[in-house]
Parts: structure tokens; sequence; C-alpha cells
């Protein structure tokens, strides 16, 4: 579904992706795990182009996209096929990013509307179901103002679906929540995931990687250290430094006594 | 002594009044054509320094810096007694609303490009990972939360177009200043007429900023509250009626 190889990343002299090879197929949910710097949200961000990429190639259904090489040329791919190709990969974002002049429902609608120009009524209907999905179908009218945190991002989550996306990117959707908030947006995630959808998720939700994600990839310098399943990451992480990232995610977490058993999934969630 | 008396004498006004009336309607009418075209022609500036076709970005850039770094005066001398050398004429009140248009676009221009950088750049990658393109994005998303950044300063410049619009004095354009420099010229009752010109400009400005001053305190607060939309019904009334 979606494959990188050899992808390199740098802004300005400093690397951020060195070497990054990855395959997800259909209906798989890989979480990328690691620490701060390593060049996780880079990753996201290059497979819709927010980001450019220095060199590899990027596929997506096998076909290869944005900037790549084709019998020894350099192709780019126009914008209004990256705009296409980036509207059938739905992204949720740390910060929400909801348009705050739209309404909810109108956040949701207004790509399918403008961008696929489907006819209106569908689409509403379609976005009333999304809302309900999300649970806020009593939130239709209301602006982003008026809604929590963990409510907003559900309404970005159910924006991004409205698209029907083929797999769906989560950029740390949870970092800027309240502790109380994060449950409900990883109840959407767990849903969709158990519903097919394929996803790439970066988090630092360990108990949400250990039981929802089918692979688990820790990177660390721009490139990946590991990758199993992840009962194998996190019970017998094979290299040094994911042993050394579980171990001080482990600490932080017994010292906020979110874990008194000291395993790393919070059961609560 | 009788000269002192001549200067506060405020008796002739009664017939002196309806022409400056009629000058102060002008000067509302100048500053009406000229805000409406520079705010078009402004937006027009600010996109097409926006865009990524350098020489419509470079020419954009040289209009603003020229306009900016000569006096305004000048530009309406230009557009009034140089133009019709290369066999363009105007009419005093056209000349006047074409430079002074030409001279607010170039900062209003500037206040619009603060505006769209000032949308949060967040705002710009949730419409590209919707599959936007730039002009829809920038139609459906950006100018709708730029015009609410905007607001308070275009209301201050279009105030300060009115008394700006004296200008147009020096190219014969029958305004409020000109009328009152033509009828202090026939009674010399400078005082009487220019004070009553400073009230005149002062009744309409002053108004004017307070409305500014409401329309500041407006745009802070978030985005009004609607009732939620009934299921099935329609979607209409979103503040810029974009959806």
């Amino acid at each position: 579904m979606i494959r990188l190889e050899h992808v390199h990343k740098s802004f300005g002299r400093l690397p951020v992706l060195r070497g990054v090879s990855l395959e997800v197929r259909k209906g798989e949910v890989v979480c990328i795990i690691g620490p701060s710097g390593a060049g996780k949200s880079t990753l996201l961000r290059c497979i819709n182009h927010l980001e450019g990429i220095d060199s590899g190639t990027i596929y997506i259904e096998d076909v290869p996209v944005y900037r790549f090489t084709r019998e020894g040329k350099s192709v780019i791919d126009s914008d209004h096929r990256i705009e296409a190709l980036r509207s059938q990969v739905g992204m949720v974002f740390q910060s929400f990013n909801l348009f705050p002049h739209f309404t909810a429902l109108e956040n949701v609608m207004v790509a399918p509307i403008h961008v696929r120009r489907e006819p209106k009524e569908e689409v509403r209907r379609r976005a009333l179901a999304l809302m309900a999905k999300v649970g806020l179908a009593e939130k239709v009218g209301a602006y982003p103002h008026e809604l929590s945190g963990g409510q907003q991002q559900r309404v970005a989550i159910a924006r991004a679906l409205a698209m029907q996306p083929k797999a769906m990117l989560f950029d740390e959707v949870t970092s800027a929540l309240d502790p109380e908030l994060i449950g409900e947006v990883l109840r959407v995630m767990r849903q969709l995931a158990a519903e097919g959808m394929t996803m790439i998720v970066v988090t630092h939700e360990m108990g949400f990687a250990q039981d929802v994600c089918d692979r688990v990839i820790f990177m660390a310098d721009g490139m990946i250290v590991e990758e199993g399943a992840p009962h194998q990451i996190f019970s017998a992480p094979r290299n040094e430094r994911t042993r050394q990232f579980l171990q001080s995610i482990l600490e932080r977490n017994a010292e906020m006594g979110d874990n008194p058993d000291g395993s790393l999934a919070s059961p609560a969630r | 002594m009788r000269g002192i008396f001549t200067l506060f004498n405020f008796e002739g006004a009664k017939e002196y009044l309806p022409d400056l009336l009629r000058g102060a309607l002008i000067s509302v009418e100048l500053t009406v054509s000229v805000m409406a075209l520079s705010l078009v022609l402004g937006l027009v500036v600010a996109l097409a320094r926006t865009t990524r076709i350098r020489a419509i970005r470079t020419v954009s850039t040289v209009y603003i810096e020229v306009i900016r770094g000569t006096p305004a005066l000048l530009q309406l001398f230009y557009i009034y007694f140089v133009l019709p050398a290369f066999g363009i004429k105007l009419e005093p009140f056209t000349a006047g609303v074409i430079g002074l248009t030409v001279n607010y676009a170039a900062y209003l221009s500037e206040v619009y490009r603060a505006g769209i950088q000032a949308v949060a750049k967040g705002q710009l990658e949730a419409a590209q990972a919707l599959g936007m393109s730039r002009t829809l994005m920038m139609r459906l998303i950006i100018l709708p939360q730029a015009i609410r950044i905007i607001v308070p300063p275009l209301g201050n410049y279009f105030i300060s177009l009115f008394k700006d619009t004296a200008l147009a004095s020096i190219i014969t354009v029958r305004e409020l200043v000109f009328t009152g420099q033509i009828i202090a010229a026939t009674n010399f009752q400078y005082f009487a007429i220019f004070t009553i010109i400073g009230a005149l400009y002062l009744a309409i400005s002053y108004p004017g900023s307070l409305g500014v001053q409401y329309l500041e305190r407006r745009m802070k607060i978030g985005y009004r509250p609607r009732r939620v939309a009934p299921v099935g019904g329609p979607t209409r009334g979103a503040p810029q009626g974009a959806v």
C-alpha cells in the first residue's frame, strides 16, 4: 500500500531521515515510536509530501510518487497529481488544525465538496454519519473554539475520513491533549483499526502501540533501528537503543504512578 | 480693531455653508471610491506578491516600493499634470481617484500580506493534506481568516484616507479644502471657514474611529456560536458562506 525505499531528507545541513525503507501493507496498523528528533513526524509528512524528500522513492499502491527517477530520468509529479494523491491519504495532526471559521460539520464537509466536487447532500449525509461515529453527533453545529481538545481531534479524524482515504497518518495526535481526553481519541483510532483501515501512527502511547498495532517500528537518529511485532519489541527488544528508550518510558510512567505493576500497557486506555 | 472682529465673524457662514457641505460630500465620495478600488487592487497586489511566478512578484514589489517611497502629492501631480503629455487627459475627480487608489493600494496590499502571513501554518498544512489546491486554500481557508485579522487596520486606513483626500485639492478637485480655499479667497474669513472645515472633518472621522474600535473589539471575540444545525436541514449562515 505504502512503500518507502532509501528515503533521505535533510533540513539544511541537518539530516533528519537517513535511508529509511519501510513497507506498510493494506489493512496494517504500524506504530512508530522513538525519542524526539528521531524523524518520526518528518517521515509521516514526507508520505503525503508536506515535506519533499532529497533522495529515495515513495510508492503509493506500487506507483512511484511526488519525485522519482524513471528510466534514468527525474520525474516530478504535477501539482494536480500531488493534490489527488494527498486527498487519498488522510492525515491528523498533533495540533488538530481545524478550520476555526467553519463549524465542526463544515470542517468535515469542506474537502469532499470543494476538492472532490461531490454532491452536497451526499457529503452531508456522510459527514453526519462520521460525526456520529466519532461520538460527536451532538456537536455538528459547534465551532472548534467551543470544543474540548479531545473533541476537536475527533472532528479532525472525521474530517480526514470524509475523503474516504486509503490510508491514515496520525502524527502524535494525543500529545497536545489533557490526560483525561486521550482515551476518547484512542478509542476512535482503535475502532478504525478494527475496521481494517491502513494506519501509520506516530505515538508516545505505548499502551496503544502494544494493543492495537500489528507492527512497531523504533526509530532513532533518522533511521529505523528495530521493527517487529509489539510483544517482541516491548518484551524482548533486540537493540540496545530500543531497550534504553523503553526503559526511560517505563521509569517516567512509574514516576507518574501511571502503571504501578510496571507494565507498559495502561489498561485504562 | 475691525480686523479682529472680521476674524471671528461667523455671520457669512449661512451663505457659504451649503458650498462647504457640497465639498464635504465630494470628500466622502472620493474616500468611498478610493477605498473600494484600493481594497480590490490591494488584494490583487498582495496575491501577486505571494505567487510562485517570479516576474509577477518582482513587478508588484517594485510598485509597492516606488509608491511608498515617493510623496502622494507628487503622485497626484504626475497623474494630473504629466499624463496629459502622453495624451491621457483626466477630469480632476477621476485623476484624484486614480492617484489616491494607486497610493492606497500599495499600503493596503501590505496589510493584506501581513494578514495572510498571520494565518497559522497548521491551517495550510491541514488544507494541503486534504488535497486542496493553492487557489482553493487561499479562497476557503486563508482569506476568510486573514480578513478577521485585517479588518481593524483596514478601518484605520479608511479614516486616514478620508483626511488624505484633502491632497486632491491640489489638482483642483472640489472637495472640502478646495471649496474652503475658494470661499476664503473672496471673503477673507479664514478663521471661520477653516474652523468649520475642521469641525466637518472631525464630525465625520470621529464616529468612524469609534466604529473601528467597535470592530476591533468584535474581532477579538471568538467565532460566534450558532445554533446546532438540525439534521438534514440546510447548512447556511457560515460567516463567509463558503461551504
